[in-house]
């Protein structure tokens, strides 16, 4: 089967051919400017992969707001189970840089860190 | 009134480097006035990833980009005050700000390095017709509102441009739980990277129309929807084509346009194609010893390249200050067949350094070539597969291919 998508690993976005066999399994790719499309097409075609950014809930910080990332690509079919387990986090600061959030999330062995530190503010 | 070597307006990515730059070069009395609550600029509402791969060969949200400068301002000791704003600049170099702790202030500096960022285009900016309800945001404000705030500004959403905010707030919204109904580009490309199309679109089945543009906003006290319709080359809506959604927020991701404002007081001159200033190859505008970098000069989408324009400028302006940059005379850039933009305006002559010059195209070109004319001269060609007004190119030129210069110095693009 032939899929078309476009490889996010860099900016310049290649627009990817990839081929693959009844299994799955990626048998020849087209488009790649470099090594690393030909094995994110790879992955690709078997279990998509992303980062995921977004926040949570802080008190006692100059915003309401703290961003977090992903400190692993997670599977893209689970982006929105674990923005639910990131919506029921509360935390108060202050946060280091990359401190841990949420540890092993959704047993995906990838940890919600803290994308910036934030000072604890008295008011 | 106080004298500061350096004054630097503005304390984002920009005005962080050119501080770290000049403070290198040896300069110790620097000041950066911020009107915000701390520095960092536009990347603390950034959240996502993909900031510093040239400069860190890594990928950090925008945050962590912001706080490992912020952390080098901190370790040189480097003055800032936050809370600032910074209300006008005359060409003799003499700033008046004003903030909480010491009220309505000027402060007269020897050299200038504006580095303000940009600012958002406005629907007023485009005319949609319609009447002004709730719930049109520019993208980058919904942006701040959710990411900072907490804030969601609707439920169902419709974007209209396809620039990497919009692209990015796609999927931030839709993460957060918002229905993200389409994105309409007027252009029969889209003006953000690919990569975004894929991740942020793609991913979450949201559809782009090309070619299409809003014409009517329904809804007179919060948007209840809106119409798209098809575009013709000229871009006017062909009749027949009207496609109604309804929704209660419209985000427009229409452009960005340098906060050029303060640096017009001082006489600093603007280009009519980047909307900012006039500058030469060490970022110096037509106002000795005023400089400028970052979105204020040129609106960037890689954060990278803004970082290494502010540590050059930041350098030079050390060696302004210092009396230690070499004057020339000073010749013409200009953008040829293909070419939306170049930057510098000016290069001086008999120049012993490399020049790294940055411009846009006009539209997509594939499989093109760049030529670099010195005096009408080919002086160096590079073969491109593609190259996208959504991105920024840039290219680098050796002292020895510059040697020649006598006039004036073209980019331009030859297709096949
Ligand atoms: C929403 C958005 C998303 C982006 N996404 C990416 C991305 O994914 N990857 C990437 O590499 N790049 C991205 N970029 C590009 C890059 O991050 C920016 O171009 C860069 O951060 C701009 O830095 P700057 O310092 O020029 O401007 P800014 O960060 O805007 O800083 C300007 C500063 O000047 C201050 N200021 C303005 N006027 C005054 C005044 N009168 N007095 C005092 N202070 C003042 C402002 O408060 C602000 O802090 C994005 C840009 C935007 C706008
Ligand atoms: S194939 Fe290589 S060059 Fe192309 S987008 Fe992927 S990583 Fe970047």
């Amino acid at each position: 089967m032939e899929k078309k998508f476009i490889c996010i690993v860099c900016p310049m976005g290649c627009e990817l051919t990839a081929e693959t066999d009844k299994q799955g399994n990626l048998t020849a790719v087209a488009g790649n400017r470099c090594k690393r499309g030909e094995s994110y097409a790879e992955q690709e075609c078997k279990t998509p992969m992303r980062m995921l950014t977004s926040t949570v809930r802080i008190e006692k910080a100059l915003y309401q707001r703290l961003p977090v990332i992903t400190s692993a690509s997670i599977p893209k079919d689970m982006i929105f189970q674990v923005m639910s387990e990131i919506d029921r986090v509360k935390i108060e600061a202050p946060v280091e840089l990359r401190q841990i959030i949420i540890k092993n999330v959704c047993g995906l062995s990838a940890d919600i860190i803290a994308s910036r530190s934030m000072a604890e503010v008295h008011q | 009134m106080n004298t500061v070597e350096l004054v630097i307006i503005g304390g984002g990515s920009a005005g962080m480097a050119a501080a770290c730059g000049a403070y290198e070069a040896g300069v110790r009395d620097i000041l950066i006035l911020e009107r915000d609550k701390e520095l960092g600029g536009i990347l603390l509402q950034c959240i996502h990833n993909g900031f510093g791969l040239h400069y860190y060969k890594e990928e950090l949200s925008g945050p962590e980009y912001a706080e490992r400068w912020e952390k080098k301002i901190e370790e040189y000791g480097i003055a800032y005050r936050l809370d600032t704003m910074v209300l006008d600049i005359t060409a003799d170099k003499v700033i008046t700000y004003t903030n909480t702790v010491e009220g309505y202030t000027k402060v007269r500096a020897k050299a200038i390095v504006l580095a303000m960022g940009c600012r958002e285009r406005t629907r007023g900016a485009i005319h949609i017709p319609g009447f002004r309800p709730a719930g049109v945001w520019t993208a980058g404000t919904a942006q701040r509102y959710l990411n900072m705030e907490g804030y969601l500004v609707g439920r169902r959403i419709f974007i209209l441009g396809s620039g990497d905010i919009g692209l990015i707030m796609a999927r931030r919204m839709t993460l957060e739980g918002a229905e993200v109904l389409g994105v309409a580009e007027i252009m029969p490309y889209s003006n953000g990277l690919p990569r975004n199309i894929q991740q942020c679109l793609r991913d979450f089945e949201i559809p782009l129309y090309l070619s299409h543009t809003v014409t009517n906003v329904f809804g007179k006290d919060r948007v209840s929807g809106i119409e798209i319709s098809q575009v013709n080359q000229k871009f006017e809506p062909i009749a027949g084509t009207e496609k109604r959604f309804d929704c209660d927020t419209l985000l427009l991701s229409v452009g960005l346009i340098p906060e050029t404002q303060l640096g017009q007081n001082a006489g600093v001159l603007l280009s009519p194609k980047t909307k900012g200033a006039l500058v030469n190859d060490i970022n110096e505008t037509e106002t000795e010893g005023i400089f400028s970098c970052g979105n204020v000069l040129h609106v960037h989408d890689v954060v990278d390249f803004v970082s290494e324009e502010g540590l050059h400028t930041g350098k030079n302006a050390a060696a302004y200050l210092q009396n230690k940059l070499m004057r020339a005379e000073e010749a013409n850039v200009s953008a040829g067949a293909g070419i939306g933009y170049v930057l510098p305006q000016r290069v001086r002559k008999t120049l012993a350094e490399a020049v790294t010059f940055s411009f846009r195209v006009t539209d997509v070109k594939k499989n093109a070539e760049l030529l670099v004319k010195v005096d009408g001269k080919v002086v160096k060609s590079v073969k491109k597969r593609q190259m996208i007004p959504a991105e920024m190119e840039r290219i680098t030129l050796k002292a020895e291919e510059l040697n020649d210069l006598q006039s004036e110095l073209v980019l331009e693009i030859r297709e096949d």
